[in-house]
């Protein structure tokens, strides 16, 4: 235990970070672990690369884009504040949170966790997910196979099927309303996946 | 009307249950043996003594009624002798499989009626309605002869009505599903089930010590003990009835269903040490048994599983050598299964366990060895034998309940044991889902909590158990049996007829059976690899790290062990679906390469495929579309109405070319298992453009280059080796291992011809960062590959590409001119979608996204070139029969392609190839093939399209 709480000292507003997070001070330490493990080199930050040298990561179609959204615009490094709350988005949603009206949406709110989505497709950050903003994503993940106008067919018609307004992109709005049922049915985003460090710790 | 119906079935079967045993009752032993090959023997027999007795009642009987032609056809054998007749009643000869096949028919048809009310069926279960047709059968029956003729027999459940069920769950288990949740299903097949057992034993036995049991129960607390072991153990066949109709979502399913599989391991074994322990009486016992008991679990649920693990290799070893005789095929498939499950019986060790995990274990490598035909004829097989053995033992449920000389009621234990299982079911339920959630990636909540607790049907297991009790040891066998049924038939009736509003109103998550939109579809993808990746990032390694080792394991070894030559190296749907891509795209770009709409591609070879009957649509339907939890057994009569159709296809071109993500704990789990192949291929596919992606990205020339030689290095390794293992000729079998490797180098490298600039910037983001310097040296190396056949073509088009030159290999003039006559219609903006035949959409899901269009093209190619359709049949032919020649791989599809290639066979023959090609003819096959594979569409298209923007 006194290793916990020294562990934590080390980490700067580490009490902020819990509370904007709701990680428990297990999880924080296992991230810390795991950040210090992905500064290779220690300079307290994590630059591209460092997300590079996760070598699951290049197996993912879509991994480039994880990395890219854990970087702000311009920045070239995400320090373990950034890396702690953009992770924060994937703890589950918590039932028992007691309400608070005035207390802001808590960072793994269902549409936050939407929202970290759409911003993975919604590349130049519009607001919208443009048809050539879909294309790149569906070229990402399909195989090859599938040709290009196969491709552009498919965005078409995803697009159709989500564009309430017309404007021949998909808006948050719109991405929010054809995406609640499959969080509903198959709930990925609820998928507690730090739930699993509980048990490491 | 149905009720009038119904009445004309009861009599039916009355008459034949009479006429069965009116004859048992009158034939000579002997005779009546002999005339009982198999099923029902066991029925049979075990009453012909007690009837011995009193043919005359019998006889008198059969005599009441009419349409019973059982007096003179039972007497027959003796009138034999009286002199020559012309016709003669050979009732006694016929009877067993009469009997048998009369059940099949009432018990069919019962089914029929059940669905002629849509609304009645969706509020009332098979299951119900199956036992109270038993019921009043049963009654007609014992009013009719005072005298029930039937109860569910032990060893006909047990030998023949149980297996079929079992073998169905157990080789249509959702694989993938139930290792994933097989923590949960073990712990609560284990754990659960156990503390049922004991729990519910005590407190009978307390109630009993307080008095609330009538004294006649004589039942000492071994006895109690033994019926809790046998009543707390949930019933497979009565899940599956119950379960498969209210369609709860596909976790809850499996581990509910999962549980009662597994847990009659728990059931039999407890029932077996109780069984022993009564025997040499209670006081007899020591310390030692109690142990003995705890071994005697491992060892026949182990034991079980083991003899279960060994068949289905044995299965999926043989299986591999069925080439030439597949009609037999399926027969294996049943023989071997089954005699999984009787080994194990043999043995005394969990048959149900050895049966099940047989299926599991046998499913992918059969599947992938047999053929399409023969996975159709498996299929259908055993869900027709499963639904049957599951009416005939609801219909025997409900026959066996009525005869009340068998059972003796006591109100007090029945209540308390109603009272006891729910109690003890839910405590079992929150308490273990407890525990398990701290482990478990997806919660289960409370109200998958209730709907557990209360799932947990009883049946016919737990009464072929308590009916198999002997009534000297047991004194309060008629007690328990009473019990037992009121808990059976409580649970099904009752638990199953109020699960559905149940369900319904807790707001259950459901499985939907609608497909899911495009947007669904991608958004589904991209989030598993959100998780993926963040799971990465955050590095956790847990159950998934062990799964990889095992396919690892798996690909290594057991496959190569288990899978056909042929099939080693592609996963089988992959290798249909590679194999149709292939005849598609050469017919497009025979047509000069642009008909590609994801909405419609129209190939002259697509034509004849809207002859195929109905039945095989259906079944590609389901092949395709078995993706979810598949145990339902009425999932074959689902035939769905003509649908949208574009989106259907867009569907299923993504679901056929989407990426998986390495890790989903949702998985939709597909029957086929064609992932392993697919993961391989596809990893190191996007692990190729990524690393390139992100090598230009992330700077360091130098890195850049060590990296990238390095990988290509690791490349022509593996290509050498390959190349050892299959010598030169075969090369053709391993072109789908051969490929990512080298797709997206080649591919990258065409583009970047410099001759088309204009198609660069829609690319994408993969290929937009190109300007490598590695490419110029990569370029000899793929250039060398290309060159034996481009130098064998002579000169080429200067605006071929060399990929589109292997491809087409016959006379490009031709092509050519083909490719600019389609031109003309293609120029224009994609045809807005034409409606399709219905059924031409069912057939293109067979064939994935690519074959979809075949005939709405074919159509429009005939108006658009007289000559189109013959080279592309000609050419299509070409290759196939190559490939039959030199290697057997692919026949397996080509066989049951047949029809099809034979309608294509007649036109015109393909024109001579020049003589400088023909020397590179023998290459071009395999060449071709690969080129197909290797090289993406999106690649392809491009280039093929360049004459038209030239």
């Amino acid at each position: 235990m006194g290793s916990t709480s020294s562990t934590l000292l080390k980490i700067p507003n580490v009490e902020v970070l819990m509370q904007e997070t709701g990680f428990s001070p297990a999880h924080i330490i296992r991230l810390h672990d795991r950040f210090k493990a992905l500064d290779k080199k220690g300079r307290g930050h994590l630059c591209p690369q460092d997300f590079g040298a996760i070598k699951e990561l290049a197996m993912n179609p879509i991994g480039d884009r994880i990395i890219g959204a854990f970087f702000s615009p311009g920045k070239e490094t995400v320090d373990f504040h950034t890396f702690v709350k953009i992770l924060a988005h994937f703890r589950p949603v918590d039932k028992n949170r007691p309400k608070e009206p005035n207390s802001p949406e808590p960072i793994n709110s269902r549409s936050n966790k939407l929202r970290f989505a759409f911003q993975l497709y919604d590349q130049d950050k519009d607001g919208k997910i443009s048809r050539d903003e879909l294309l790149k994503v569906l070229r990402a993940m399909l195989g090859m196979q599938v040709t290009e106008e196969q491709l552009e067919s498919i965005a078409d018609r995803t697009i159709q099927e989500a564009d309430l307004d017309r404007d021949d992109a998909i808006s948050f709005e719109e991405f929010r309303k054809v995406s609640p049922e499959i969080l509903h049915s198959r709930c990925f985003i609820k998928a507690p996946v730090i739930m699993l460090m509980e048990r490491d710790c | 009307m149905r009720g009038l119906s119904l009445l004309l079935f009861i009599t039916v079967v009355s008459d034949a249950t009479t006429d069965l045993y009116v004859t048992a009752a009158s034939l000579p032993p002997e005779l009546g043996v002999s005339a009982a090959p198999a099923v029902t023997s066991p029925v049979a027999s075990r009453y012909i003594p007690e009837e011995y007795g009193h043919p005359g009642i019998a006889l008198a009987r059969s005599a009441e009624e009419p349409a019973a032609p059982s007096e003179e056809d039972g007497e027959s054998s003796h009138h034999h002798g009286g002199g020559f007749k012309i016709v003669q009643w050979e009732w006694s000869y016929v009877q067993t499989p009469y009997i048998i096949a009369s059940w099949l028919l009432v018990a069919s048809v019962a089914k029929i009626l059940f669905h002629f009310s849509q609304r009645f069926t969706t509020a009332v279960p098979e299951s119900c309605m199956l036992i109270l047709l038993g019921l009043v059968l049963g009654a007609v029956v014992l009013i009719a002869s005072n005298k029930q003729p039937y109860q569910l027999d032990p060893g006909l459940f047990f030998l023949f009505l149980l297996p079929t069920i079992v073998g169905d769950a157990g080789y249509f288990m959702p694989a993938r599903l139930f290792f994933d949740n097989l923590g949960a299903i073990l712990m609560y097949a284990v754990v659960g089930t156990l503390w049922n057992a004991f729990c519910t034993g005590f407190c009978l036995y307390g109630v009993k010590m307080a008095g609330a049991i009538d004294e006649k129960v004589n039942a000492g607390l071994m006895d109690f003990l033994l019926f809790g072991a046998l009543i707390s153990a949930v019933d497979p066949v009565a899940v599956i009835a119950v379960f498969e109709e209210v369609h709860v979502n596909e976790t809850l399913f499996i581990i509910v269903f999962g549980e009662s599989l597994v847990n009659d391991a728990v059931t039999v074994v407890l029932y077996k040490v109780y069984i022993s322990f009564v025997e040499v009486g209670p006081g007899n016992v020591h310390t030692a048994d109690y142990f003995k008991g705890i071994a005697s679990f491992l060892v026949v649920s182990i034991g079980g599983t083991l003899v279960g693990l060994i068949f289905a290799v044995i299965l999926a070893f043989v299986t591999r050598f069925t080439k030439k005789v597949r009609i037999i095929e399926p027969l294996f498939v049943f023989l071997l299964v089954y005699l999984a499950y009787l080994t194990a019986e043999l043995c005394s060790l969990s048959a149900i366990l050895s049966m099940t995990f047989c299926g599991i274990g046998c499913n992918k490598y059969v599947e992938a060895n047999i053929s399409q035909k023969s996975r159709t004829t498996v299929k259908y097989t055993m869900k027709t034998l499963a639904s049957i053995a599951e009416t005939i033992i609801f219909i025997f449920l409900g026959i066996s309940a009525v005869d009340k000389s068998k059972w003796a009621w006591d109100t007090g234990l029945v209540v308390s044991t109603l009272i006891f299982i729910l109690v003890f079911r839910a405590m079992g339920v929150v308490g273990q889902t407890w525990f398990l959630n701290w482990f478990r990636l997806v919660p289960l909540d409370k109200i998958d909590q209730v709907v557990m607790s209360y799932g947990g049907l009883r049946g016919a297991v737990a009464f072929a158990l308590v009916v198999l009790l002997d009534k000297e040891q047991v004194k309060a066998k008629d007690y328990f049996v009473a019990t037992t049924i009121v808990v059976v038939f409580f649970t099904v009736m009752f638990q199953g007829l109020t699960i559905k509003p149940l369900v319904k109103w807790l707001k259950v998550p459901r499985s939907t059976n609608r497909k899911p939109t495009i947007n669904e579809e991608i958004h589904e993808r991209a989030f598993d690899h959100i998780l993926t990746a963040v799971e990465d990032i955050a590095g956790l390694n847990g159950y998934h790290h062990w799964r990889d080792k095992w396919e690892q394991f798996d690909k290594n070894y057991l496959s190569k062990l288990l899978l056909r030559k042929s099939v080693y190296h592609k996963s089988e749907l992959w290798e249909a679906y590679q194999k149709i891509n292939i005849r598609d795209a050469i017919s497009v770009i025979d047509q000069g390469g642009n008909v590609l709409t994801s909405a419609r591609l129209s190939l002259p070879s697509m034509a004849s495929r809207t002859s195929f009957p109905e039945v095989t649509n259906v079944t590609n339907y389901l092949r395709e579309n078995g993706s979810g939890v598949c145990l339902d057994l009425q999932v074959i009569d689902t035939v769905p109405g003509a649908k949208i159709e574009e989106e259907l296809e867009t569907h299923h071109v993504l679901a056929g070319n989407l990426y998986k993500p390495r890790r989903r704990y949702q998985s939709h789990y597909s029957r086929h298992f064609m992932t392993v192949g697919e993961k391989e291929r596809q990893d190191r596919e996007v692990f190729q453009r990524n690393m390139r992606n992100r090598l230009e990205s992330f700077k360091s020339t130098r890195y850049k280059r060590h990296k990238k030689d390095r990988s290509q290095k690791k490349r022509k390794g593996s290509d050498a080796k390959e190349q050892d293992t299959n010598d030169k000729p075969r090369r053709n079998v391993s072109w789908q291992d051969k490929d990512p490797a080298v797709v997206p180098v080649a591919s990258e490298e065409d583009k970047h011809d410099p001759s088309e600039p204009d198609k660069d910037d829609d690319v994408g983001i993969t290929f937009v960062a190109r300007k490598a310097p590695e490419t110029p040296k990569e370029r000899p190396k793929s250039g060398e590959k290309n060159l034996p056949w481009k130098s064998g073509m002579g000169s080429l088009p200067p605006c071929v590409s060399v990929e589109a030159t292997k491809i087409i290999p016959i006379d490009l003039q031709q092509a050519w001119n083909q490719s600019i006559s389609s031109l003309e219609s293609l120029a224009s903006p994609p045809a807005p979608p034409e409606p399709q035949h219905p059924r031409v959409s069912t057939l293109s899901r067979l064939g994935g996204p690519l074959r979809t269009p075949a005939k709405g093209k074919s159509s429009g190619s005939a108006g658009s070139g007289s000559n189109t359709g013959s080279p592309s049949s000609g050419q299509f032919k070409f290759p196939t029969g190559k490939e039959e020649e030199e290697e057997g791989a692919l026949s397996q599809q080509q066989h049951e392609m047949q029809p099809l290639m034979s309608s294509l066979r007649p036109p015109p023959p393909p024109p001579p190839p020049p003589a400088a090609q023909s020397a590179g003819k023998r290459r071009n096959p395999c060449v071709y093939l690969r080129s197909l594979v290797t090289m993406p569409p999106s690649g392809a298209e491009p280039q093929s399209r360049r004459p038209t923007q030239l």
